[in-house]
């Protein structure tokens, strides 16, 4: 089981974080300081994985921004590469060649693809094809519950 | 009449709710603050958006106004994100999630998922919106509810919503099901009572077509399994259908929903696979059911991608695990040996952990990959280094020893610093198990000493003492082997050299009389002891190791003995305490007790006890050379009425030293025990005297060096001999009487302090200018003692530890402005222990002789955690440059 999922920049900054354990917030944020500081020192040439405490931290940097997991002993690590790609694949097409800026300005939306594809840290949905569906209709739902008008923006905007 | 009024109501409605609008003006938007966020250029600036904002969401969250709650909300999670307190959001977050708009509820679910977990009380409140959710009309409010519960639900939820995801279970949506599936397992695994009630529903997600369904369904399955012998057991039987959804998914052929790179839904194969090693796990049955299927999966997965080898990866797990056939096994491990040829490091790494797992079981088979992975020893990516250096340990056997360790001490060379420690205690450790001869071992151990250089840790050292000591025939060869390296020793390899004069010291003798295969004159010794006593680069250890060893000498040479006695003698004024005792002491034995000095000199018995390298668990001593000995309880008669716990490990030293005499004299450890207790009750005077005695040799400033050293020095540095002191309390007892009457060290010392002034000359040259506490923060002090050449200014950095914790990878910085050449040499070592100390000669060339500044950083481990601090030093005395 994957036991967390956080997104950062190049800068150390933080971009999305899905915790499927629960932690107390204090320790939330160590655990992401420790590890943007650890990933971001790492060299090109290091391989993707590292062992941290019990858990083994599998990370990829996709342009500027690195998605890291945190998976189990029992874990697949190579998989989990699988899992982080097609999650950005996933992204890419929903936004249309997605850069980081997209996923801090539509941060929820990130999340939601997330949820999509993830349910308490297991894949719950292999199809990239039934993801994008059931997003679509989700986003559909939302526009036509918004009324449009000029006082009536009631959306996030 | 009733449809005109309606209409006027309306009007009536809207004017007023546009009213209210003009009134107080909407909330910014999300992607407003978001930019608002961005553009600010300080972080106090953002502080300063992000505060003004959620003191206006507090208040429309007080207001009650849930219009715009899931704006603000949304506004407040980006706000949680960059690190912001967002826990008064909570509440908000049940708001939105009983609202009956799906924004509403898709926000607050998201929000519920951040800001809560399962640790939080709110959720008796969570758990009713949750419970009516699930049995919402609207699948995709269904699914919101499934997903929280699936990353958040806490034991209680579970009980209480159980009954939900059962039914949810059994749902004819695929969507709804799915995600059910990881809830239960969520679920489960709180409260583990509650999987009866989902086997049945279970067992029929395995007949799906949807593969969500299906790997949800694995992985609950899986989880069962784990968790209970009951379901494993009754999952046996599953065995044949996974193999069946295994066959079809890598016989199907392309299907455009489910590829990844030309392998087919290799998320769901993994999952299998993973379910597959479960239930076979030693069950030859179910083993041989699937026998097949893997070794279909494991020759006919395309392993040019990393997805082909991610399922690769997870069949050799499972041909490992289960009891299947030797051919299979031998076809994983070759496949791991493949990996271990891959472009790719991830894979590499890869397989070199699995090896590392499997090596145990199936050694032969390992072994035949060994040159490739001793190919992996020269990786580029460090963390493969690592682990073919344990997996090469793990394959050393009595057969490749001799190969296997060139290698590893070619390694050991060139390694980065972290290996070196552990792959020198590692090398011992095969040294000690698997060596073909005595000779062999010696020459082994001795060049992991030399290829680890300052890395090695203690126990190595002491290992390599004590193989030399224990083994009599081999000890010419050693001392031979040992003089040809001291006699062209770097000064900056602390552990040869301690290792060399330990051994010098004890068997110098047989270097001398030709016994060892190479000729020493006995002035050529002396030279060589000189160059290590006198070098800036040798540490306190050492020197306290060369010492004690040129002592032992005095007792194995003819001709040198007065050169000895000068050499020894001029530590009488050291600046270090622990020295300056111990010169003293010896110098004691040269004159008034010179009829003890030869017995006193003797070789020590061979140790007894185990080698660091036959007791695999025992903790690395740092810095102490310590050997653990059985008869302890003669030393706590000893030792024990005046002495602290920090002397123990000394005295077990001290013990056996004294075990040389022991049957001759059983008077003299008598007199030990009290003379013990007189020099530690009165080592406080001593230093005192010693001090009052420097100051009145050295004139003027000059007392302020050695006062700074030594003002704080009677009680805490005395244990920090402690390391060294295994080596010199052999003696103590013989000159400690003397050390304890006041008056005689007062006389003797000053006697031979005008001798020592021309052969060590630091002590006095030091004094001409007055030395500076140069910082004094965080548990470290940092002593300056200057050297005044012309322009050139020699600075004499002392180190020492008062944090009470083990200091690592100590680091000094320095810069001076830029007329100002500044060389820094290496520092005596990078590891202090508490109330330990280290130097580090620092050369600045002022030829404009401007006032002298300097920038410092400093950074160490303390303990592991890293500690930096940084300042500017600008109290050099101005005698420097005036």
């Amino acid at each position: 089981m994957m036991q967390f999922m956080l997104l950062f920049s190049r800068q150390g900054k933080l971009r999305l974080q899905k915790w499927y354990e629960a932690h107390p917030d204090k320790v939330k944020k160590k655990i992401t300081r420790e590890l943007i500081s650890t990933i971001l020192a790492r060299k090109p040439k290091m391989s993707s994985f590292l062992e941290w405490k019990d858990l083994k931290i599998v990370y990829k940097r996709y342009a500027s921004l690195y998605f890291c997991c945190a998976i189990e002993q029992q874990d697949n690590e190579l998989l989990t590469l699988e899992v982080i790609h097609r999650y950005v694949e996933l992204l890419d097409k929903y936004f249309g060649s997605v850069c980081e800026l997209d996923i801090i300005f539509n941060f929820e939306k990130a999340y939601f693809m997330l949820d999509e594809l993830m349910v308490g840290g297991e894949v719950c949905e292999t199809s990239k094809k039934n993801v994008l569906k059931a997003i679509a209709a989700q986003d559909l739902l939302q526009e036509e519950e918004t009324p449009q008008g000029l006082f009536e923006d009631h959306g996030l905007g | 009449m009733s449809s005109i009024k309606q209409v006027i109501n309306d009007a009536v409605e809207k004017g007023k709710e546009v009213y209210e609008k003009v009134r107080q003006p909407n909330p910014i938007r999300l992607r407003d603050l978001i930019r608002q966020i961005r553009s600010a250029k300080t972080a106090a600036e953002e502080r300063a958006v992000v505060n003004r904002e959620c003191a206006y969401i507090r208040l429309t969250f007080r207001e009650e106004d849930s219009v715009w709650r899931c704006r603000n909300v949304a506004k407040l999670l980006y706000i949680h994100m960059l690190g912001y307190p967002a826990h008064f959001g909570q509440m908000e977050c049940l708001k939105l999630i009983a609202s009956p708009r799906f924004t509403d509820k898709r926000i607050g679910y998201l929000g519920a998922m951040l800001l809560l977990d399962e640790r939080q009380d709110v959720h008796l409140l969570i758990t009713n919106s949750l419970k009516n959710d699930l049995n919402s009309s609207t699948q995709f409010v269904q699914g919101l509810a499934l997903c929280t519960l699936g990353a958040i639900a806490s034991p209680e939820m579970s009980r209480d919503l159980a009954g939900e995801v059962e039914r949810l279970l059994k749902s004819s949506n695929a969507y709804i099901r799915k995600k059910a599936a990881v809830c239960a397992l969520r679920i489960i695994c709180r409260v583990p009572e509650l999987m009866e009630m989902y086997l049945p529903a279970t067992r029929s997600l395995l007949s799906e077509k949807n593969h969500g369904v299906l790997i949800t369904g694995v992985t609950l399955i899986t989880e069962m399994c784990r968790q209970s012998p009951d379901m494993l057991a009754h999952f046996k039987k599953i065995v044949p259908n996974l193999v069946r959804i295994l066959k079809n998914l890598i016989m199907a052929g392309y299907s455009p929903e489910h590829d990844v790179q030309g392998v087919s839904d290799p998320f769901l194969q993994v999952k299998i696979l993973k379910l597959l090693r479960i239930l076979g796990c030693g069950d030859s049955e179910a083993s041989e059911t699937m026998n097949d299927i893997l070794a279909q999966v494991a020759t006919n997965t395309e392993s040019s991608k990393n997805v082909g080898n991610a399922i690769l990866y997870e069949t050799v797990l499972s041909i490992m695990d289960i009891k299947s056939e030797s051919g299979l096994r031998v076809l994983a491990i070759n496949i791991l040996g493949r990996f271990l040829l891959n472009a790719d490091k991830n894979i590499r790494y890869v397989a070199l952990n699995t090896l590392l797992r499997v090596v145990h079981a199936d050694n032969s088979a390992v072994q035949r990959h060994r040159s490739t992975i001793l190919e992996c020893l020269k990786d580029a990516d460090i963390s493969i280094r690592r682990r073919a250096m344990e997996l090469c340990f793990a394959l050393i056997n009595g057969n490749n020893i001799r190969t296997m360790m060139k290698e590893l001490l070619t390694f050991l060379e060139k390694a980065e610093p972290e290996f070196k420690a552990s792959c020198s205690s590692k090398c011992v450790l095969a040294a000690e198990k698997y060596s073909p001869n005595v000779r062999w071992h010696i020459d082994t151990l001795l060049k992991v000493v030399e290829a680890a250089g300052n890395h090695v840790p203690d126990d190595v050292v002491s290992s390599t003492i004590q193989l030399i000591s224990e083994t009599r025939t081999e000890q010419a060869y050693a001392v031979g082997e040992l003089w040809r390296h001291l006699s062209i020793a770097q000064m900056e390899y602390q552990p040869m050299i301690q290792v060399a004069t330990w051994c010098i010291g004890e068997f110098g003798d047989l270097l001398l009389s030709g016994h060892a295969d190479v000729t020493v004159v006995e002035s050529e010794l002396i030279d060589i002891y000189q160059k290590i006593l006198w070098s800036s680069q040798c540490s306190i250890t050492t020197k306290e190791y060369a010492l004690t060893s040129l002592m032992k000498l005095s007792a194995r040479l003819t001709h040198e003995i007065g050169s000895i006695q000068q050499v020894v003698s001029a530590f009488g004024s050291h600046l270090n305490i622990e020295l300056q005792q111990r010169g003293i002491e010896y110098s004691q034995l040269f004159t008034r007790h010179n009829h003890m000095r030869g017995p006193l000199l003797e070789r020590m018995p061979p140790f007894e006890g185990t080698r660091a390298g036959t007791e695999q668990d025992k903790a690395t001593i740092t810095n102490g050379v310590d050997t653990p000995l059985d008869n302890e309880s003669l030393l706590n008669d000893l030792t024990s009425p005046n002495n602290n716990a920090h002397e123990t490990s000394e005295s077990n030293a001290l013990l056996d030293l004294l075990g040389g005499m022991e049957p001759g004299d059983s008077d003299t450890i008598k007199s030990t025990s009290t003379s013990i207790s007189l020099t530690v009750a009165s080592t406080p005077s001593v230093n005192a005297d010693i001090l009052d005695l420097l100051g009145g040799l050295d004139s003027g400033p000059a007392a302020s060096v050695p006062t700074t050293n030594m003002n704080e020095a009677p009680p805490t540095q005395l244990p920090n001999s402690s390391n060294a002191a295994y080596l010199l309390d052999g003696l103590l007892n013989n000159s400690t009487p003397i050390i304890s009457s006041p008056s005689s060290p007062v006389t003797n010392s000053a006697g031979t302090i005008p001798t020592s002034n021309s052969i060590y000359p630091l002590v006095l040259q030091k004094s001409s200018i007055p030395g500076i506490t140069a910082y004094d923060k965080n548990g470290i002090r940092l002593d300056m003692a200057f050297e005044l050449q012309e322009t050139l200014i020699t600075i004499n950095l002392i180190a020492s530890n008062n944090t009470g914790a083990q200091v690592t990878d100590f680091l000094f910085q320095a810069a001076v402005p830029k007329s100002i050449q500044l060389q820094m040499l290496n520092p005596s070592g990078t590891n202090m222990a508490p109330t330990a100390s280290l130097t580090q000669l620092i050369k600045v060339n002022n030829p404009n002789k401007v006032p002298l500044r300097m920038r410092i950083k400093l950074s160490w481990l303390a303990n592991g955690s890293p500690v930096q601090d940084q300042g500017e030093i600008s109290n050099f005395p101005s005698a420097l440059w005036q």
